[in-house]
């Protein structure tokens, strides 16, 4: 089994198929299905990607595709952008160096 | 009880679900036509000033420092005309609990709804507004869920949506993430129905009056330490309510000369419920994308009538581009030690291109910042868009194509603040009125309800609806 009973896990859903979506939703949107992720503790034991049953946080009960188990962040402060190391150096120059220096 | 649950079924129970989900009975103010009574549903549903402060100071929101930008000044001052360059000055909202001004608004809505007897709150937003709620309802000990618009159809998400959803569930918040759609409010809706939680909407007269303190602390402090209100306060603009809420509180103070200018990222040319282009985008608030249509229709939101207004109150309306954005919050972290942003700093790329047209002996305020963590920085978020395909170079931030590139201004005296029309915008909003009603004329009563919301004059309003075909009834015959 990947995930325990009482285990954190994600969960997926298909909320709208790309036929059911609203009439105002732009062409290449109305092509996808609207997707939901929901995480919270499963109710009984399962493998990934099956049906699967939790309860959230609030207590609500949702019935989805099990996708991961502990899921973590991975967000971070991203790669290095060379031209921003150039700002500071421009900027104090300006206020603090060069010709028009006080 | 198997409720209709497709999307024209719960659709179709909206009204009811939001009555029950907000407490607030918006028929009372409605006139029928286009005129509703804004100040009634202000007073009658909102809470005075002095409550409002006292329900802020009981969470620790509020308060917050007046930083004056001493080197931001020099800068602007270096690049301006002589005698040019107002003092620029922040007010350091990032100190709130959760990390923004919206706490003011949290801290408001979520009181409500504790002493309403509400379970929990729910609220629909991306943004630095679930992190307030999620913070405040765990003060109060009510349950919380997030909704947000987070993911593509491939699963990929905004860095710093994905932070704002940690944030949310930092404090003990559920968070339900969807990929791109306007059906957001659907599920919205669902979630409101099943749990019968209270609808912690952006737009409720209790959520703007929260920020009415804010624009009141700016009078207040600036009296203290200058003599004197400020000449400019410049709001990062999207749904509108920041705008209004401070621009009330400043009118509250009787700080009436403060001229209020509004402040959007331009992203032009990208359409907000498209699913390529939103991961195409660098910022998910304080954009055209919102400001432009909810000055234009404020009542698009989540409740019947948005509080949120900001046509009555803007003196001015500014856009700025993205790189000049990002450009100005490294300069923030450079020149002030202050790391913040990046989105709220759409304010002050706007507030630093206005000091320069302003004399010296000026006082010009940013009114917000917000916190800063992984995702929700400038070098992830532009790590981001070069993934997507965006090209970031220095140049003229007149060249930046939202959606293709981003311009970092490659000299300081590039960043501009560029008018938007007002005037256009205010007869958008009118023809709007009249589409949305279907009238064919209008009483004394509408006609004043428009001039005050557009913050115009008879002449004008009259000009648009006479564009319009809708004729002006001196008499009220309906009475």
């Amino acid at each position: 089994m990947d995930a325990k009973k009482g285990d954190w896990v994600l969960i997926h859903n298909i909320v709208l198929n790309p036929k059911e979506r609203a009439p105002q939703v732009p062409d290449d949107t109305k092509e996808v299905p609207l997707e939901m992720w929901v995480k919270g503790f499963i109710n009984h034991d399962a493998l990934i990607d099956s049906e699967v049953e939790i309860t959230t946080m609030t207590g609500r009960i949702v019935r989805g595709r099990l996708i991961d188990v502990n899921p973590y962040y991975k967000h971070n402060y991203g790669k290095c952008v060379p031209e921003l190391l150039k700002i500071g150096l421009q900027l104090r120059e300006i206020v603090f160096g060069g010709e028009d220096r006080e | 009880m198997s409720e209709d649950i497709s999307y024209l079924g719960v659709m179709s129970r909206k009204n009811e679900i939001m009555k029950n989900a907000v407490g607030i009975d918006y028929e009372k103010f409605e006139s029928g036509s286009i005129a509703f009574d804004y100040e009634k549903m202000m007073r009658e549903t909102g809470y005075t000033l002095d409550e409002m402060q006292k329900i802020q100071r009981d969470v620790s929101v509020g308060n917050t420092p007046i930083i004056e930008l001493k080197n931001l000044t020099k800068l602007a001052r270096r690049l301006s005309p002589k005698g040019k360059g107002a003092r620029i000055f922040i007010k350091d909202e990032a100190s709130n609990p959760s990390g923004s001004f919206k706490a003011r608004r949290a801290a408001n809505a979520v009181y409500h709804a504790k002493k309403l007897g509400y379970k929990g709150v729910i609220a629909a937003t991306s943004g630095n507004y679930g992190a307030a709620v999620a913070s405040q309802a765990a003060m109060h000990g009510l349950k919380c869920i997030i909704v947000q618009e987070c993911y593509d159809s491939k699963g990929k998400g905004q860095p710093e949506i994905i932070e704002k959803a940690r944030k949310c569930e930092s404090y003990g918040a559920e968070v339900v993430q969807l990929t791109v759609g306007p059906e957001l409010f659907y599920i919205f809706l669902r979630l409101l129905e099943e749990t019968g939680y209270f609808n912690a909407s952006l737009y409720t007269p209790f959520g703007i009056a929260g920020v009415e303190v804010l624009g009141y602390e700016i009078a207040m402090q600036f009296r203290e330490k200058e003599g004197r209100d400020p000449d400019v306060v410049v709001c990062t603009n999207a749904g509108g309510g920041n705008l209004t809420g401070t621009a009330r509180g400043l009118i509250k103070a009787g700080a009436i000369n403060t001229k209020v200018v509004g402040a959007s990222v331009n992203l032009k040319g990208l359409h907000m419920a498209s699913d390529i282009q939103f991961n195409k985008k660098s910022f998910t608030t304080g954009h055209t994308g919102f400001g432009i249509p909810f000055c234009t229709w404020p009542d698009r939101s989540d409740v019947p009538r948005s509080a949120a207004r900001p046509l009555r109150y803007m003196d001015r309306y500014v856009t700025v581009n993205q790189g000049e954005v990002f450009y100005i919050t490294e300069a923030l972290a450079q020149l002030e030690g202050l790391e913040r942003g990046p989105a709220g700093n759409t304010s002050l790329a706007a507030g630093f291109a206005l000091a320069q047209e302003l004399d010296e002996n000026k006082i010009i305020v940013v009114q917000e910042t917000e916190y800063t963590g992984a995702g929700k920085h400038i070098q992830p978020q532009l790590t981001f868009a070069r993934e997507n395909g965006i090209e970031i170079k220095f140049g003229n931030p007149e060249d930046e194509i939202p959606g293709k590139n981003i311009i970092l201004p490659e000299h300081p005296s590039l960043i501009k603040a560029r008018d938007i029309d007002l005037n256009n915008i205010k007869k958008s909003y009118i023809k709007n009125c009249v589409e949305k009603t279907k009238v064919t004329n209008i009483n004394y009563e509408d006609l004043e309800f428009l001039i005050k919301d557009t913050k115009s004059n008879e002449e004008f309003v009259k000009e648009v609806l006479n564009d319009l075909n809708v004729k002006y009834v001196q008499q009220n015959l309906g009475v």
